[in-house]
């Protein structure tokens, strides 16, 4: 759950911030079935002088304007860089418009990412002047970074003088298989009993609102009643492992249609703007990232690189994979907390063994429940500002 | 009831020149070589059918259509519209502009109280009318709410459901978006009622009511937070009529 707000760091009311588009694949056709798709769009948060420029990378499934991703680039913005928000490359968008192959595999998505951050910056640099670089990002978002922040020791454009990884997951099978227990641990009868339990969940939620005037369906809908509704352990977990569900599965959707089929909808067929996806939506939800990542993205990696066992593309799907890169580079920070959910027992020593005094260990906090609770904030900008001699 | 009769026979003929003019197929377009997923919903899907998510929806080709106008209308018309009128007017000026209107739909709320003899609901929604009219100064401010007099919801697509008419098939309705067959004949038996009875029969101006609905129109999708696209989801469609129906379930049955 996020902090209240008055714990939080001070917000600025107003940033200057302008959204912009990018066309990554001049050439590529667009299913017509994502009718509502253009193009991928990114925030910027610009000063007005000379500054170091922040790109961050939202967590999974979320993209660049989300209240996290906002927050966050209001107390960048503050702390005097210009900031360049991006969508997951797990979201929906980033998929259809800026993915080459299926997401999922840490290599193939910082690629697409760094090629979505070479066009960002291009497009805005007549705009802002920049003194140098630095990267961010939070959950899948922040290991994204890590993988990015390696790639840029070859290709060598932006030369991340900073990079800051905010509760990422250690290994994202591991960090994947966690959250989708919480929904098949925690909802009352099973799996089975679902949507008998959705239902009495928002018929509780339909009750507490009534007493609130205007209340009209939206997307905040379920998130604004939960905050009145006493807390039950069991209902949050299941509410959190079934949003990740819920997010997984317009990725894997999207991924399939976006590489041909096969997986969830037919091979060689043809989705328009009117047909009924009830169906493919009924099986998404019905697929985990685990049943994904076992039944479509392996293979497709395999196929691709025979010489791949799953042992070897798991190995690759962890920060363990880029151990000594971690450990000998002194630009990566770390902040986490010993109780997020997301981490396995161990994951909380090895972290600190590989980062020693560049991580900040919270005792609680949970997923990045703090991540703007003062201390947490003055952290994150102390490390992305600080000038080693 | 021959009323609700009536408007039964005028949308199921509204719904099936509808049904005429759209020939949209929902079934994804095959060839020859078209080869069946590797996850398909008979061996993925468990569990009694209808799901949640399969909502009747007998004319799914034309709602999708009208959502995906409604997508663009909402960009490029009302929303910029919506975004003028909060640039002209300050929140607070806005605030009375929702509480005016908000009283004099109250005469909807009344007639449907009566309707479904819920008669304490009824007596506060008088009451509200009157206090606001007057103390609240036309309705501009809610002191009946303030006292505790809070306001009872009701519209005839809830006094449809109180009597047992089922949902019938989902409508997504031009500009308003997701219905059913059930509310949108509540909808024009509201509309009717407050045009030939209700407080645009009190006025009696054209000018007046034409006014009247334009801000309310605007008033009310100032205050909607949805915007379209905000799910991120491929599923949007599925996921507002899942959320529109069981949404109106629950409204029906408290």
């Amino acid at each position: 759950m996020e902090l209240p707000k008055d714990f939080e760091v001070k917000l600025q009311k107003e940033i200057p911030t302008r959204e912009f588009t990018l066309r990554v694949f001049p050439k590529r056709q667009i299913p017509k079935v994502f009718w509502y798709e253009d193009e991928l769009v990114c925030t910027l948060a610009y000063q007005d002088h000379k500054a170091p420029l922040i790109f961050v990378i939202a967590g999974t499934g979320a993209s660049h304007n989300t209240p996290q991703m906002q927050k966050l680039q209001n107390v960048l913005y503050q702390a005097g860089f210009h900031v360049i928000s991006l969508t997951s490359p797990t979201h929906m968008d980033f998929v259809v418009n800026a993915s080459i192959g299926l997401p999922g595999d840490p290599l193939d998505d910082a690629r697409d990412l760094y090629r979505v951050m070479e066009l960002a910056y291009e497009k805005v640099r007549g705009k802002i002047d920049v003194s140098e670089f630095a990267l961010s990002g939070y959950s899948l978002g922040a290991f994204n970074a890590a993988f990015v922040a390696k790639l840029d020791e070859e290709k060598k454009l932006f030369n991340f003088r900073k990079v800051l990884l905010i509760n990422p997951p250690v290994s994202l099978y591991d960090s994947v298989s966690a959250l989708d227990q919480l929904l098949v641990e925690n909802v009352p009868g099973g799996m089975e009993k679902i949507e008998l339990w959705f239902r009495n969940v928002l018929a509780e939620f339909s009750t507490v609102t009534k007493e609130l005037e205007h209340t009209e369906l939206s997307g905040d809908f379920l998130y604004n009643t939960y905050k009145r509704l006493p807390p039950s352990e069991e209902n949050l977990a299941a509410l959190i492992g079934l949003a990740f569900r819920m997010n997984s599965a317009n990725m894997i959707f999207a991924a399939d249609v976006m590489n041909g089929g096969g997986y969830i909808v037919p091979k060689n067929a043809q989705l328009s703007a009117t047909t009924s996806l009830t169906r493919y939506a009924m099986v998404s939800y019905n697929t985990s990232l685990i049943d994904y990542f076992n039944e479509y993205l392996f293979p497709y990696c395999q196929k691709r690189d025979p010489n791949l066992t799953s042992q070897t593309i798991l190995k690759r799907m962890s920060l363990r994979y880029i151990e000594p890169y971690l450990k000998s580079t002194g630009k990566i920070g770390l902040i986490h907390n010993e109780d997020d959910i997301i981490l396995i027992p161990g994951d909380i020593d090895y972290l600190q063994g590989v980062f020693g005094n560049r991580a900040r260990i919270f005792p609680t906090g949970g997923h990045m429940g703090n991540m703007f609770h003062p201390d947490v904030v003055s952290f994150m900008i102390d490390f992305l500002t600080r000038k080693e001699k | 009831m021959e009323f609700v009769t009536e408007q039964m026979k005028l949308v199921t003929i509204v719904v099936s020149a509808m049904l005429l003019m759209c020939g949209c197929s929902i079934l994804p377009q095959t060839s020859s070589d078209t080869i069946p997923p590797l996850r398909t919903y008979e061996d993925v899907v468990k569990g009694d059918s209808p799901h949640l998510l399969e909502v009747s929806d007998s004319i799914e080709g034309f709602n999708r259509g009208t959502n995906r106008f409604n997508y663009y209308f909402d960009e490029y018309l009302f929303l910029p519209v919506v975004r003028g009128y909060e640039f002209i007017l300050p929140d607070y000026v806005e605030d009375r502009v929702s509480n005016a209107i908000d009283n004099i739909s109250e005469f909807g709320n009344f007639t449907n109280n009566i309707y479904q003899l819920k008669l304490k609901a009824a007596g506060i929604t008088l009451s509200r009318f009157v206090v606001n009219s007057t103390v609240g100064i036309a309705g501009l401010w809610d002191p009946a709410g303030t006292w505790g007099l809070k306001r009872q919801s009701e519209d005839f697509g809830k006094t449809l459901g109180h009597y047992g008419v089922g949902n019938g098939s989902y409508i997504v309705l031009p500009i308003m978006g997701p219905s059913n067959v059930r509310d949108t004949t509540g909808l024009i038996a509201d509309t009717a009622a407050f045009s030939l009875a209700g407080p645009a029969a009190w006025v009696n101006n054209t000018g007046i009511t034409t006014a009247f609905s334009g801000t309310s129109a605007v008033d009310k999708r100032h205050r909607i937070p949805l915007r379209y696209g905000q799910t991120g989801s491929p599923f949007e469609y599925e996921l507002l009529r899942m959320m529109y129906t069981m949404k109106r379930d629950c409204d029906i049955a408290n």
